[in-house]
């Protein structure tokens, strides 16, 4: 069963696996808190991961191994590819931030942001329900980990218990669903489970019943309402350096989930998991836009859009099958990938700054310690407000077009009711203008309240004035990552 | 790249050259960089005009490559009759607006300059749109730019000013997003402006798409009752915020009723003419009495737009040449008309750190040649025959005449409004003894501001005295859309 090919296709896989073991001891021999050697081997080894990832998605090719316990598809490498280039990033940007706060004594942050990743990774190439699980396990176990590595701090631990006993209920949820499709249809294997379920020979009522909560158990990871409640807390406790950890990449991995389990695996049930999605997200978008406005704290306002930008993801989900007519699937989850590669990059940014702007003993995630940002530096209150107008869907910044994409996947069967929706989609985006637009207000329109220089480090100007300037620049021409995420999922439907 | 790339993509630029190398210490490089940038940016829209072939309707200048594949997106410019004074005038009040903000902007200069700068831009591209989703691109990117003029440079009330601004325009163009977006997909995928406007439509979607558009132009325009947003909005923009505002922005929201509503659909749009009348006569009579009113110049000449929009939006909406062609003098006019009287009430604020119309009188005495020009402007904006808001209101009122008496009696009545409110603020302000010491302490204009108050009186004055160039240029375009909406596009 272990073959060549198998081995080939876990390349990275396993590359991540050694990198993190060899860091863990690597690190032991490394002197000094800014863990200089250990950072940028973490760098080097996620730069060669990555690079890999976009050599496989270039091929196109899409090949199973491990008896189809695995798969490597163009979705899932450039996924894992941007995966790979959010922690980068994520890194990056919190690195300083993670010295000021004792984070970076041991090697810990590293080592188990590289098993997340693993996990990530796991989760995106899974094709069998127990891969996907123990993937899901892998990520959530670390991040627990994470939220938690400032051990002396009360609310990061706090956070970090809300978190797990959350996460492992929806665990528990992820799993009895899965056990239920098992016990329905026999097998693991999602192309198997597909084929007994089209053949019409299964309990429907114990298939429902199991998607119920295979579905609750997604909506969970990926923080949708009404299974949210953890999102606020955890954005707003973890360390921010590790809110991006949790908050960036793991969205393309629940994506990639989310896309295996109810498109690869449970397609024939679309219209149950659509009815639930619409449910969901009509509520993501509301709850979302208009808890985020009540907030002062920049995270806990981030953590409420976060939740109506996955609203907005679903809606995408939602809409590419209409009856039983699944010419627009295509079109639906391209656009939902746009979506979630668009809101992660934003992501990035935004918090990017907020991170530069905390130093030692202060937090700066008040939305009121931004406060004339403009004037003590320009580019960093350009790229913030770069990232506040890509979230709010203002053209030409790419969140505008990742918004597009969706809607015209929603409005595609062109029946009132989606046009409702639509309608619906876009006030609940016009309430969040209002937030977004009060960031951009205190950072431009007040005075400072600060007058402490800012400084940072070249790599993180560097990274950072990348990602903003990606912001626009997809923006300005949104084609090629758009075909990309067409490309990807249609080679993904047609196996 | 074609002459209309040139003209979008040179004021940006230059604006983005000026956020990323300006500091305030710099500020006089700063701003001599701006007014090159302005002026080579009107220098190149320039060519258009003399190479424009008056005789044809369609197209000109046309740029196409694609730009998004996945939704047929393209890069389509172009011009025809009735853009082709929209992309000369927003590049000229360009120049007026960097010249007028020289010496009264001193906190980051270069931020403000570029924001004009790329907000010239940006409009442009709206008036050069053949594509839908640019022309919403275009339409919505601009709101950047002035929300953070009016957050910044703006006055004590200045947030809520700017979000009132962005979130009432916002509202409006999200609704239009649907609407493009429900085109595209009617239409088999395509957001070309022709082929949307060839599709024969049923009438219910019609009725839908036309209250779409008119969601996201009436409040640009804006008209009577979505006009609240345009006077807060003005009082608190700094002078060049709101001159910009008051002679481009809102000619957006009308260049959208020709370019989208009327074409687009024409049996709806004649079906719901009656409302429209109804509410731009409202603008013209009863805004047209609240400006009597106000105590507030900013406040008073916000107001008297909302009224001279309502000509607008009637003359486009009465089906007739002269209305239509009517309508856009009128928006061309009131473009000139309006930033000169904003650049006004600046020139006098600079000095007197008020608005108020009541801290005030007798500026004649000691700033004779300042009171010349805005005695002008005064006229032009009551429409005085041999100025530019003459000959726009004169063309609708004798459309609209045409159609029915009594449209036209109403129409001609905001004539009188016009003149009561705009000569009792000359004569408040101008006229009469000097009322306090800080009136008598007044300097007259320098140079500079001289500059930009002749440049817009000339203006004023050719397009009231001559106003052929302008009306040659639209003539066959004009009769081309109104040949198009006159015929039933249901299937």
């Amino acid at each position: 069963m272990i073959d060549k090919i198998s081995l080939l296709t876990v390349y990275p896989e396993l590359i991540l696996l050694v990198m993190a073991c060899v860091i863990a001891l690597f690190d032991l021999a490394v002197k000094g808190t800014g863990r200089t050697p250990t950072y940028i081997l973490t760098l080097v080894a996620l730069g060669v991961v990555a690079w890999i990832q976009a050599k496989y998605a270039a091929t196109g090719d899409t090949v199973y191994a491990f008896g189809n316990m695995v798969v490597s598809d163009p979705m899932g490498n450039w996924l894992k590819c941007f995966a790979a280039l959010a922690l980068m990033a994520t890194l990056v940007y919190g690195r300083a931030y993670a010295t000021c706060r004792d984070m970076l004594r041991g090697g810990e942050l590293f080592t188990l942001s590289l098993f997340a990743l693993l996990g990530m990774f796991v989760m995106i190439s899974g094709n069998n329900f127990l891969v996907i699980y123990m993937g899901i396990e892998l990520l959530t176990l670390s991040s627990y980990a994470l939220v938690a590595l400032r051990r002396d701090h009360t609310v990061s631990t706090e956070a970090a218990m809300k978190y797990f006993v959350l996460g492992a209920l929806a665990s528990g949820f992820l799993l009895y669903g899965m056990s239920m499709l098992y016990g329905a249809t026999g097998s693991l294997d999602l192309q198997e489970v597909f084929k007994s379920i089209s053949s019409g020979q299964v309990n429907h009522q114990v298939l429902i019943f199991g998607l119920v909560f295979i579905v609750a158990g997604l909506a969970f990871k990926l923080g949708v309402v009404p299974f949210h409640m953890w999102i606020p807390d955890v954005y707003q406790g973890a360390p921010t350096v590790v809110t991006l950890m949790v908050g960036g990449a793991p969205k393309l991995a629940a994506f990639a989930v989310m896309i295996r389990l109810l498109v690869e695996g449970l397609l024939p049930l679309a219209i149950d998991w659509q009815q639930m999605l619409m449910l969901l997200s009509v509520a993501s978008l509301a709850v979302g836009n208009l808890a985020a406005i009540a907030q002062t704290n920049l995270k806990r306002m981030l953590a409420f859009s976060t939740i109506s930008h996955m609203g907005f993801v679903l809606v995408g989900m939602l809409s590419g099958v209409v009856g039983a007519n699944t010419l627009a699937a295509g079109n639906g989850y391209s656009s939902s990938m746009f979506y979630v590669v668009s809101y992660v990059l934003t992501t990035l940014a935004s918090f990017g700054v907020i991170l530069l702007l905390s130093r030692d003993g202060f937090e700066s995630e008040e939305i009121a310690d931004f406060a004339g940002l403009n004037q003590r530096s320009p580019l960093y209150a350009g790229v913030m407000a770069l990232c506040m107008f890509s979230l709010a869907g203002i053209p030409p910044m790419v969140g505008f077009y990742a918004k597009l994409a969706v809607l015209q996947a929603l409005v595609a069967p062109g029946d009132t009711f989606h046009i409702a929706l639509a309608v619906y989609a876009v006030m609940m985006s016009l309430i969040g203008a209002f937030y977004y637009l009060r960031v951009v207000k205190v950072m431009y329109f007040d005075a400072p309240t600060s007058t402490a220089r800012l400084t940072a480090p070249l790599d993180v100007r560097a990274v950072l004035s990348l990602n903003g300037a990606l912001l626009l620049l997809v923006g300005l021409l949104p084609g090629g990552l758009m075909a990309l995420c067409a490309d990807a999922i249609v080679k993904m439907l047609a196996h | 790249m074609g002459l209309l790339s040139l003209a979008i993509w040179t004021p940006v630029l230059f604006g983005v050259v000026l956020l990323a190398l300006g500091r305030d210490d710099q500020a006089q490089v700063v701003r001599w960089i701006a007014l090159i940038g302005a002026v080579v940016s009107l220098l190149v829209t320039l060519p258009l005009y003399t190479q424009f072939d008056v005789t044809t309707a369609s197209m000109q200048f046309t740029e196409l490559s694609p730009w998004i594949e996945r939704f047929h997106v393209n890069y389509h410019l172009g011009v025809d009759g009735i853009s082709l004074w929209f992309v000369l005038l927003t590049a000229f009040i360009n120049v007026i607006v960097v010249i007028a903000g020289w010496e009264v902007i001193t906190s980051r200069v270069n931020q403000y300059m570029g924001a004009f700068l790329i907000l010239s831009g940006l409009m442009i591209g709206v008036f050069c749109a053949l594509d839908g989703m640019l022309f919403y691109v275009f339409f919505e990117a601009t709101l950047i730019p002035m929300y953070l003029i009016i957050g910044v440079w703006g006055g004590p009330n200045k947030i809520y000013a700017a979000f009132k601004f962005f979130l009432y325009t916002l509202l409006g163009s999200l609704l239009m997003l649907v609407a493009l977006i429900y085109l595209y997909l009617t239409s088999g995928g395509s957001f070309d402006l022709a082929v949307w406007q060839k599709m024969p439509l049923a009438a219910d979607a019609q009725t839908l798409l036309f209250f779409a558009f008119l969601a996201a132009f009436a409040v640009k325009v804006p008209m009577w009752p979505v006009h609240t947003w345009l006077p807060d909005v003005h009082v608190e923009a700094p002078t060049g915020g709101s001159a910009v505002l008051a002679a481009i922005m809102l000619k957006l929201g009308a260049y959208g009723f020709l370019r989208f509503s009327l074409p687009i659909a024409p049996d709806a749009s004649h079906e719901w003419a009656g409302l429209m009348i109804g509410l731009s006569l409202a603008a013209v009579i009863y805004v047209g009495l609240v400006t009597m009113v106000q105590k507030d110049m900013k406040k008073l000449v916000a107001y008297s737009s909302v009224a001279h929009m309502g000509f607008v939006t009637l003359g486009f909406f009465i089906f007739n040449s002269l209305g239509m062609a009517g309508g856009i003098v009128q928006m061309i006019s009131h473009g000139f008309v309006s930033a000169a009287m904003f650049l006004a009430i600046g020139v006098l604020y600079d000095r007197m750190h008020s608005r108020e119309i009541a801290s005030y009188g007798g500026v004649v005495n000691t700033m004779p040649k300042f009171a010349a020009f805005a005695m002008l402007f005064a006229m032009a904006n009551c429409g005085l025959p041999g100025t530019a808001g003459f000959v726009g209101e004169w063309m609708v009122i004798l459309g609209a005449v045409k159609v029915n008496f009594w449209v036209g009696v109403a129409a001609a009545s905001a004539l009188i409004f016009g003149a009561a409110y705009t000569l009792w603020m000359v004569k408040r302000v101008y006229l009469g003894p000097v009322i306090n010491e800080k009136v008598k302490n007044l300097k007259d204009i320098n140079a500079r501001e001289f500059l930009f108050l002749s440049l817009l009186a000339i203006a004023i004055l050719y397009l009231g005295l001559y106003p052929k160039p302008f009306t040659d240029v639209m003539d066959v375009s004009v009769t081309e859309l109104l040949k198009h909406v006159a015929v039933s596009k249901l299937p």
